[in-house]
């Protein structure tokens, strides 16, 4: 354990950084290497942008001399996911000009380029920049990208969250400018937006400083999203700070507050786990950015600096209590919260296939398997996107559960993009079954520097092997939710699915059983460290249990729970305003 | 025996008369293999004398009768040199051997007969050693030499269209001089042997006549200063176990480059930092198998050549060499097929096109584009021997013990239909580790050393395999607490795939064992960049460290990189003296006179 009075090394390296300056310039100048020195390491990924290497030849380029092949993930920062297809090509073309010739859409509704070589960093990200897209506080001890609903069906209440998104986004930027300076040899791409920030302090003589972070930043990474009910595709209990758009006569009139979730834990470590958000109350849209930044600087002056795994906002809560936080929260703002208002959600997955919006256009949303747009097996997604981008006038908007939407399209334009798809290969993806529609995975090997075990690249053979089992007992056609990722920290939201895998091992997992469909009830470990054999053999009979006693429309996991196959998990509690209604819905 | 007769050349050097009763005093009772070692004693006494003192020795008037000088590379021209010298000895004439780093054109002035034997590099280049030497010589310094007789043997490669180039110039200067040519002047390509032989041949009856002294006929094998105490040599190789045979290029590289380790266990060699190895190798059971085939023989067919009688398949896997072509073999396969074609590209106007034919083609080229009813002991007498290669060594006996380490690029190219290999790379890179030996010997290379001085800084250019030494030399300074500063200049194609011992650099640099590093990659931007476009941008740098007494060494490519580094050092000295071309070009050669600018090239 780490004594108890130290601050954790990363708080000394965001100290000495001069707001995230470091020795950056100087690392990626460096050609004896390709990585960076390794305070840098810490803050690029206040810059968007995590050092990684090709784990598949670690250990192959060590018995040649050779240093590991270093390369860089570039995430986006892209509030609520939405993009333009100018954008997209950009992107596209950037993957094949310095990444692996792939994009990947996350669960955070951002894009992800994978293998950048550090020479190549600066120009990729000035290209991003170029189309106005940028990767500020993607990573790192910050607000990270703010996510969204993004189902465009109901589109007016949708647009409204989005542009509130957008709002909770920049609000939160960290306003250093060493990221101009850094990647865009101090072209500013918004200055309004940085000089904004240096105004309300006034005081240094750059006109530089955080007024919402101080200089530190926060103890640990923060997630925020915004749900339009009754769809929870952001896992909005899985939120440090979460926003319920509530809706009354198709309008918006505010949002119910959760604060305290997060997903990430430690293998073996029973003083980390994953916690579902509370609800703390309501605020009325003008006061959603006060809110937001109450929650961050509360969290930001109570946050645990000392043991970095107990430091996001959910161990504040934990070691305060809600009702501690709700009032440290409210004792900064000159308002108090009112009682949450009654909400109800449906389900967390996407609805594929063409959809009809409020305005009469049309949405296509489509299936991309752990949301690797590439071109592989004769399924060339990135061409058939590219070749749909340089035709379509609306946006392109990435799900939470990385699918893709292709949205606003006129009706005029829907069968040339039903083509296009067609030409390359691909479709929606509207036959596959619910099991595989909805699964996800995080990117895991061979780049992720966590990673235990295979994630993304298993899937596709994972799922095959369960979806063989489904139908052996009946239930191809039944949603099951099945999320994999390669290590307990959680990008893919594994410990709400019914069905999970994180990883152990190379080719180990433990299994974890018990979520919901609506993303409101945790899972729990069930099996520990199983191979593929073991864990198609434990779901064998559960699954033959369920095929026999399943009633109505009943989740999986909720039959386990009903059967006493499995204890009940932690699911969200409300608070008493909103209990009756949340029950009912329930 | 008696003691007085073991050194033929007692009688022309009073002084050595005069210590006889001494000697005999001394060696008095003594067995043959006692006197044998005072012998080799004395030697290695005087070759340090006189390497310690080359100005005094140089300031002497000749004392041998004749004076065998030499300019050597790869050790070819000194080995043949050796052979002649030792040859003379026993023929009773008082010669003695030279390097031409050691000595002057105006100390021709006082010689009465000289045999040189100089090798050309690449493109009509002498060897580093001889570099001086011959650019006095064809300058308006060079002294008048009536009273020289000499004769020249010059070693080359006969793919380069400057064949002998060097032997040449050396061979015509002097004439123009005033000097006489003794007789004849030789050129041998890679096949030496067959060139030196009659060559040496011829030279030692035409001396022995003029310049023997009578009854001082040596009866024992004088030991020489070059000898050391490795009892290992290039004809008696020891064969040294595998240990690793690693990859040190990643899988995305085109370039395949290993690093071998052998070991020299229980064989008491022993080496310096700079020196080479020599490998045996053998051709690939594929490439015996191809020229079989293009031959149409089988390879039980026994043959005798000499005292040796082996089966043909081992005559070709051991013995010959089958990859590089060579004019003698095209000759007898020009008279054996009566190919018109051949026949034309052999005469003697051909030159130019004799030379691209023969870098361009192997011998399983001409066997395959010429077919002859070859029988197996023709075949085997047409081939010329199998040479040893030449490695620089990468290690320092200092950290790796009874170790050897190589650096080795693996040579492939397709040509004429199939693809070929490098003869000695494909044998090491093909070689199992802990389970094949490969014979090897060490080939001394005395020019490379490193400073005497622990505190002098180096600066060390070494891109491509030409980095291997300059691991040893690190290894060597690090192990010996040296306190001078360590520049290396390395460059490649590719920073990611090509960065040789990257990993090492990096932990050199790290423990201050390296203080810089500059790289060029030439491939990983739109614009070429190899190394002399580093030392250009660190020319302030460079220069300080010159002044500050650095020796500077270029290891690798003779083709292109030396000269391009040679140039580049030039204008590094020129733009931080700002005294013209010519005062740059002296600076540079005063460094090389007094050793501090190295170069091991090939």
């Amino acid at each position: 354990m780490t004594d108890n009075n130290t601050l954790s090394a990363v708080e000394g390296i965001k100290v000495r950084s001069r707001l995230l300056r470091g020795t950056l310039v100087e690392s990626l100048a460096d050609p004896i290497t390709g990585a960076l020195a390794e305070d840098d390491q810490m803050l690029i990924k206040f810059h968007g942008s995590y050092q990684q290497d090709d784990r598949d030849i670690r250990e192959e380029r060590r018995q040649q001399k050779l240093e590991p092949a270093y390369s860089f993930m570039i995430r986006t920062r892209l509030p609520g996911g939405v993009c333009s297809p100018a954008q997209w090509l950009a992107l596209d073309g950037l993957a094949d000009q310095y990444a692996n010739g792939s994009l990947r859409l996350t669960t955070r509704q951002a894009f992800q380029l994978h293998g950048v070589i550090k020479r190549e960093l600066k120009p990729t990200i000035a290209a991003m920049n170029a189309v106005l897209i940028d990767t500020i506080a993607a990573c790192g001890d910050v607000n990270r990208n703010v996510m969204s609903a993004a189902n465009p069906h109901i589109s007016g209440a949708h647009a409204e969250a989005l542009e509130w998104a957008r709002r909770l986004s920049e609000h939160l930027l960290p306003k250093t400018h060493a990221y101009h300076e850094i990647w865009l040899d101090g072209v500013r791409v918004d200055e309004v937006r940085v000089d904004e920030g240096a105004g309300e302090l006034g005081e240094s003589a750059t006109g530089e400083s955080e007024p919402i972070y101080g200089p530190t930043y926060l103890p640990r990474k923060f997630k925020a999203a915004i749900a339009v009910p009754p769809l929870n595709d952001v896992d909005i209990f899985s939120q440090d700070l979460g926003f319920i758009a509530i809706i009354e006569d198709g309008k918006l009139i505010g949002f119910n507050l959760c604060v305290g979730g997060g997903m990430g834990s430690t293998h073996g470590d029973t003083t980390t786990f994953p916690r579902l958000a509370d609800v703390i109350g309501f605020v009325t849209p003008d006061q959603l950015l006060a809110a937001a930044e109450a929650v961050v600087t509360a969290q930001r002056d109570f946050g645990n600096r000392i043991v970095r795994k107990h430091a996001r906002l959910k161990y504040t809560i934990e070691t305060h209590g809600i009702d501690w936080f709700k009032a440290e929260v409210e004792q900064r703002l000159s308002f108090r919260f009112a009682a949450a208002r009654a909400f109800h959600f449906e389900h967390s997955g996407d609805r594929f296939g063409w959809v009809r919006g409020e305005s009469g256009n049309w949405h296509l949303t489509v299936r991309i398997e752990a949301g690797r747009v590439a071109d592989r097996n004769g399924r060339n997604w990135r061409q058939a996107l590219a070749a749909i981008a340089r035709i379509h006038d609306g946006e392109f908007r990435i799900t939470p559960n990385q699918n893709l939407i292709i949205a606003n399209v006129a009706d005029a334009q829907r069968a040339g993009i039903d083509a296009l798809l067609q030409t390359h290969g691909v479709d929606a993806g509207t036959a596959q079954s619910p099991l595989r529609l909805n699964a996800l995975a995080c990117v895991s090997y061979p780049t992720c520097p966590l990673a235990m075990a295979e994630a993304e690249r298993y899937l596709p053979d994972f799922g095959a092997k369960l979806e063989l089992l489904l139908v052996q007992h009946g239930l191809r056609d039944v949603p099951i939710g099945l999320r994999i990722t390669g290590c307990p920290n959680g990008c893919a939201r594994p410990f709400l699915a019914e069905i999970a895998l994180v990883g152990k091992a190379p080719g180990r997992y433990n299994l974890y059983l018990g979520g919901d469909r609506r993303g409101q009830r945790l899972n729990a470990l069930y099996r520990e460290n199983i191979v593929e054999a073991d864990i198609l053999a434990t779901l064998d009979p559960l699954l033959a249990d369920f095929a026999r006693g399943r009633s109505g429309d009943e989740g999986f996991a909720d039959f386990l729970i009903r059967s006493e196959a499995i204890p009940a998990p932690p699911s969200v509690q409300f608070a008493a305003s909103t209990r009756q209604s949340a029950e009912r819905a329930l | 025996m008696k003691a007085t007769s073991i050194h033929p050349i007692a009688e022309a050097l009073p002084e050595i008369v005069a210590l006889r009763d001494k000697l005999s005093w001394l060696s008095d009772g003594l067995d043959v293999r006692s006197l044998l070692w005072i012998s080799g004693y004395a030697a290695g006494l005087a070759a340090a004398q006189q390497q310690g003192n080359v100005a005094a020795v140089a300031a002497e008037p000749a004392a041998a009768a004749l004076s065998i000088l030499y300019g050597s590379q790869t050790g070819n021209a000194k080995r043949a040199a050796e052979k002649l010298h030792d040859q003379a000895l026993q023929a009773g004439i008082a010669a003695r051997l030279l390097r031409l780093d050691d000595y002057t054109p105006k100390q021709l002035a006082a010689e009465r007969s000289v045999w040189l034997v100089v090798s050309t590099q690449g493109d009509g280049d002498p060897s580093d050693d001889a570099r001086r030497f011959v650019d006095v010589l064809r300058s308006k310094r060079a002294p008048r030499l009536p009273q020289l007789r000499y004769a020249v043997l010059g070693l080359g490669d006969a793919s380069y269209p400057k064949f002998c180039e060097i032997g040449r110039i050396i061979d015509e200067r002097l004439t123009e001089l005033g000097a006489t040519r003794w007789f004849a002047r030789g050129e041998a390509d890679v096949d030496i042997v067959s060139v030196l032989e009659p060559w040496s041949r011829q030279a030692l009856e035409i001396a022995r006549d003029e310049l023997a002294t009578p009854n001082a006929v040596a009866s024992v094998t004088p030991i020489r200063a070059r000898s050391n105490a490795n009892s290992w040599h290039r004809d008696q190789p020891f064969a040294a176990e595998v240990l690793a045979n690693q990859r040190i290029t990643a899988r995305d590289s085109a370039k395949d480059v290993r690093h071998i380790e052998l070991s020299l266990a229980e064989s008491g060699i022993s080496y310096e930092p700079g020196d080479a190895l020599g490998v045996w190798p053998e051709n690939s059971a594929q490439s015996v198998q191809a020229v079989l085939s293009a031959s149409r023989l089988q390879p039980e067919a026994a043959v005798t050549v000499g005292e040796h009688t082996r089966p043909l398949g081992e005559w070709l896997q051991r013995e010959r060499e089958i990859g590089k072509l060579s004019r003698p073999f095209l000759q007898k396969l020009a008279e054996r097929s009566g190919s018109a074609e051949l026949q034309h590209l052999l005469a003697a106007e051909q030159r130019a096109g004799l030379s691209s034919f023969l870098s361009t083609h192997r011998i399983l080229d001409v066997l395959r584009a010429h077919p002859t009813g070859w029988d197996a002991t023709s075949l085997v007498t047409a081939l010329g021997p199998l040479a040893p290669r030449l490695y620089s060594i990468a290690s320092s006996r200092k950290q790796v013990d009874d170790e050897v380490h190589l650096t080795v690029a693996t040579i492939a190219w397709e040509a004429h239909g199939s693809t070929h290999h490098g003869v000695a790379s494909d044998w090491l890179s093909t070689r199992t580790a802990e389970q094949d030996k490969v014979r090897v010997y060490i080939e001394p290379n005395t020019r490379f050393r490193l400073p005497a001085n622990p505190e002098t800084d180096l600066i060390m250019i070494g891109p491509g395999t030409g980095v291997a030494p300059f691991r040893a030399f690190v290894q060597e300074r690090a192990a010996i607490g040296a306190t001078g500063r360590h520049w290396l200049f390395f460059g490649n194609q590719h920073f990611s795939s090509q960065f040789l011992y990257q990993v090492e650099w990096q932990e050199a640099l790290k423990r201050g064992q390296l203080q810089r590093l500059d790289l060029a990659f030439s491939r990983d931007q739109a614009e070429k960049i190899y190394v002399q476009d580093r030392l250009r941008q660190q020319a302030r740098a460079l220069y300080a460290w010159l002044q500050n007494g650095a020796h500077v060494y270029v290891c690798g490519d003779a083709t292109n990189m030396a000269g391009d580094v040679h140039r580049a050092l030039v204008d590094v000295i020129e733009h931080e003296r700002g005294g013209g071309r010519e005062d740059a070009e002296a600076y540079l050669a005063e460094l090389d006179s007094a050793h501090r600018y190295l170069r091991d090239v090939y």
